[in-house]
């Protein structure tokens, strides 16, 4: 990634023979138009409106700042069912890869070297709609760059969650491209867990069908890592996105999440939850297009922010014109543990429907003194009584996960967390 | 049981004296009451008691079985065997009561050096203290206090009181947003408590609820200070005449 211009980068990726060697046509295609994009937009700099809370230098210069150490991560959801997909260093541990009823599991790798595959249909291709009005290029460079990621198509309903579950020994740049593309009335749940490297670049992009449904859950934790991410969601007629992300470690996170609702009565749930000390540096940037009529949208976000931590919120929801009986929800909200930490939010509505609701929140708060003195008035320390606090203030968040035994299991983890923190 | 000497409160944020000289001695086992106008001091009172912020002791002391109350942290007076049921129960979202009451009762032994109360043994505990106040095992696992009807607020501080076993109860304004049969069913809770040996400080406005929880001495209390003392009938009084005689009384 480190290149003194984007400029020279994209001709140094359109050149490099060694990414398209063995590759197919149809993936072929897809990484030179990105490639494309990125030399025509440019990588994202500092002055870029953007990029104003977050540096983009944490994914593009070439040193870390950091030492690069082995993340562990503690697997959450041991004890739910799930079909496991193991990545190390950003690469992926599988030989071969589960076969499971109602969903096809291939690696990109592996589909790279055919000429045509259905993912073509869709790799690179949310990515390049969420390019306007706001350019992502960094996600257009991991299109134009990735070689690990999965596919996944979904015809029927997946009984249990398919969990990635990712940790870094110490490999510095990964690289990671996901497709899923959910088929009329099919459901699935995907987790993802861990980190992929010290420094991270993900791109999930999600098509769902009429009727389909598609649940992400994912938990991002380890010590010192940057990760980039980016969701790109498009949702079809009556169909459900839900993704919720809890973030526990990291020092620079950015997580975007672009989607667009184009089939009517479709329903879209961004959700996130974050706990960070000193360096850690959390954004959620998130766009949701209301292309369609009666759907609906929300984004709910809670950060936990102590000593020098900062929390960013980057929300819009944009209703074009048409998009009549939308109802959108966004609400960030921050508890500040102590004067040195900062939320910048930007909450943003653009809308061209004249018969829609649309309601927006942000706040930022220290922890509730009449709470805190009843939970102390009960024999409750301080210090375990601004953790039941914190809990409390995240678990709105964490609502919004449907599957009851995940959303268990993420405040059991948190409980813990809170205990050894 | 509890000792109260010359207590002299303001407010932190302002010059603001609340209270101007509480005298108050509750021996083991026994029932007192204080009434008084609004903006007496008697919720005050309670707040300093158990160490709410935002309030500056400038003269006097408070003593619980000896031990110097107003030097304590507010859980370490609560380990201490102080309760205090609020008037306002705070709703505390995310935190399930049953998590809440286990908390509570592991941190006030963990304190006092006590070992921790099984799993089985906690359960078992609740499910009979809940029953006795008929909260439905619903209510134990909803988030605490969160959608609660006055009434269920209420018992659900009794319900903390019955685990907790506190030596010295102070109950302000318990009978505020109840019914009838609310408040029957709160009283019954606290008197199952009353073992001879528990102490409880009843703060009210009202007569009716010293009906069912019976007081042996009734303080009256206006402008910072007990102005009055004595049996039941003191409180009978109030409840026919007011307050205005006994203000004028002791003017």
């Amino acid at each position: 990634m480190a290149c003194s211009s984007s400029t020279d980068l994209a001709k140094k990726l359109c050149l490099d023979e060694s990414l398209w060697a063995n590759s197919g046509q149809w993936i072929k295609n897809a990484r030179q138009s990105a490639a494309k994009r990125v030399e025509d937009q440019g990588l994202p700099k500092r002055r870029d409106e953007y990029w104003n809370y977050t540096r983009p230098d944490a994914f593009l210069q070439k040193e870390l700042d950091f030492d690069v150490v082995s993340n562990q991560s503690f697997d959450i959801f041991s004890n739910n069912l799930s079909t496991v997909i193991n990545y190390e260093d950003g690469v992926l541990k599988e030989k071969l890869l589960p076969v499971i009823s109602g969903c096809s599991i291939e690696s990109l790798q592996d589909a790279a070297k055919l000429d045509d595959h259905w993912a073509g249909a869709v790799y690179g291709v949310p990515e390049a709609a969420g390019q306007d009005p706001v350019k992502r290029s960094l996600a257009a460079l991991n299109t134009a760059t990735a070689s690990q990621g999965l596919l996944l198509l979904v015809s029927g309903k997946v009984k249990n969650p398919i969990k990635i579950s990712a940790v870094s020994n110490g490999s510095i740049d990964s690289t990671i491209h996901h497709i899923v593309k959910v088929e009329a009335g099919a459901e699935v749940t995907l987790i993802e867990t861990g980190q992929y490297g010290a420094r991270a670049n993900v791109v999930l992009e999600v098509e769902v069908e009429k009727n389909g449904s598609f649940h992400h859950i994912r938990v991002q934790d380890g010590q010192q890592h940057n990760s980039l991410t980016h969701i790109f969601g498009r949702l079809g007629p009556n169909s459900t996105f839900k993704s919720f992300t809890l973030s526990v470690g990291g020092t620079i996170t950015r997580n975007e999440c672009i989607l667009e609702l184009v089939g009517d009565t479709s329903s879209a749930t961004v959700a996130g939850a974050c706990i960070g000390d000193d360096k850690f540096h959390h954004d959620d940037t998130v766009f949701v297009t209301h292309g369609a009529p009666n759907c609906e949208s929300r984004q709910v976000f809670k950060k936990v922010l102590r000593d020098g931590a900062v929390g960013v919120f980057q929300g819009k929801i944009l209703v074009k014109e048409g998009a009549q009986k939308t109802d959108g929800y966004q609400i960030s909200q921050s508890l500040l543990l102590d004067d040195n930490c900062q939320f910048l939010a930007k909450p943003e509505l653009e809308i061209y429907a004249d018969d829609v609701v649309c309601s927006h929140g942000s706040t930022s708060g220290a922890i509730d003194e009449e709470a805190l003195f009843y939970l102390r008035s009960r024999g409750v320390p301080k210090t375990k009584a601004i953790d039941l606090l914190t809990l409390s203030f995240i678990a709105e968040s964490i609502e919004e996960v449907e599957n009851s035994e995940l959303a268990d299991a993420l405040l059991r983890y948190l409980t813990a967390f809170l205990e050894v923190r | 049981m509890l000792e109260i000497k010359n207590l002299h409160v303001q407010l932190e944020e302002e010059d603001k004296k609340i209270l101007k000289g509480v005298n108050l001695s509750l021996e083991a086992g026994k029932v007192h009451a204080i009434m008084g106008p609004n903006g007496s001091g008697k919720s005050t009172l309670s707040y300093v008691l158990s160490g709410k912020k935002g309030y500056e002791v400038t003269a006097g002391s408070a003593h619980l079985e000896g031990n110097d109350l107003l030097a304590m942290a507010p859980e370490e007076r609560a380990a201490a065997g102080l309760f205090l049921a609020f008037q306002y129960p705070v709703e505390i979202p995310g935190v399930g009561n049953m998590t809440f009451l286990r908390s509570a009762v592991n941190s006030q032994q963990k304190l006092r050096g006590e070992p921790e109360m099984t799993a089985g043994d906690f359960l078992k505990a609740v499910r009979a203290q809940a029953k006795n106040l008929k909260i439905e095992s619903d209510m134990l696992k909803r988030p605490v206090n969160v959608g609660f009807s006055g009434g269920e607020k209420k018992r659900n501080e009794i319900l903390q009181m019955a685990m907790l076993q506190p030596k010295m109860c102070i109950l302000d304004e318990t009978d505020s947003g109840l019914d009838v049969d609310a408040m029957k069913l709160v009283s019954q809770g606290v008197n199952a408590l009353r073992d001879g040996n528990r102490t409880f400080l009843v703060i009210t406005h009202y007569q009716r609820l010293l009906d069912h929880i019976k007081p042996d001495i009734v303080h009256i209390m206006a402008a910072g200070k007990i102005i009055k003392s004595g049996g039941p009938e003191l409180a009978l009084e109030v409840e026919k005449n007011g307050y205005a005689n006994l203000l004028e009384e002791t003017a």
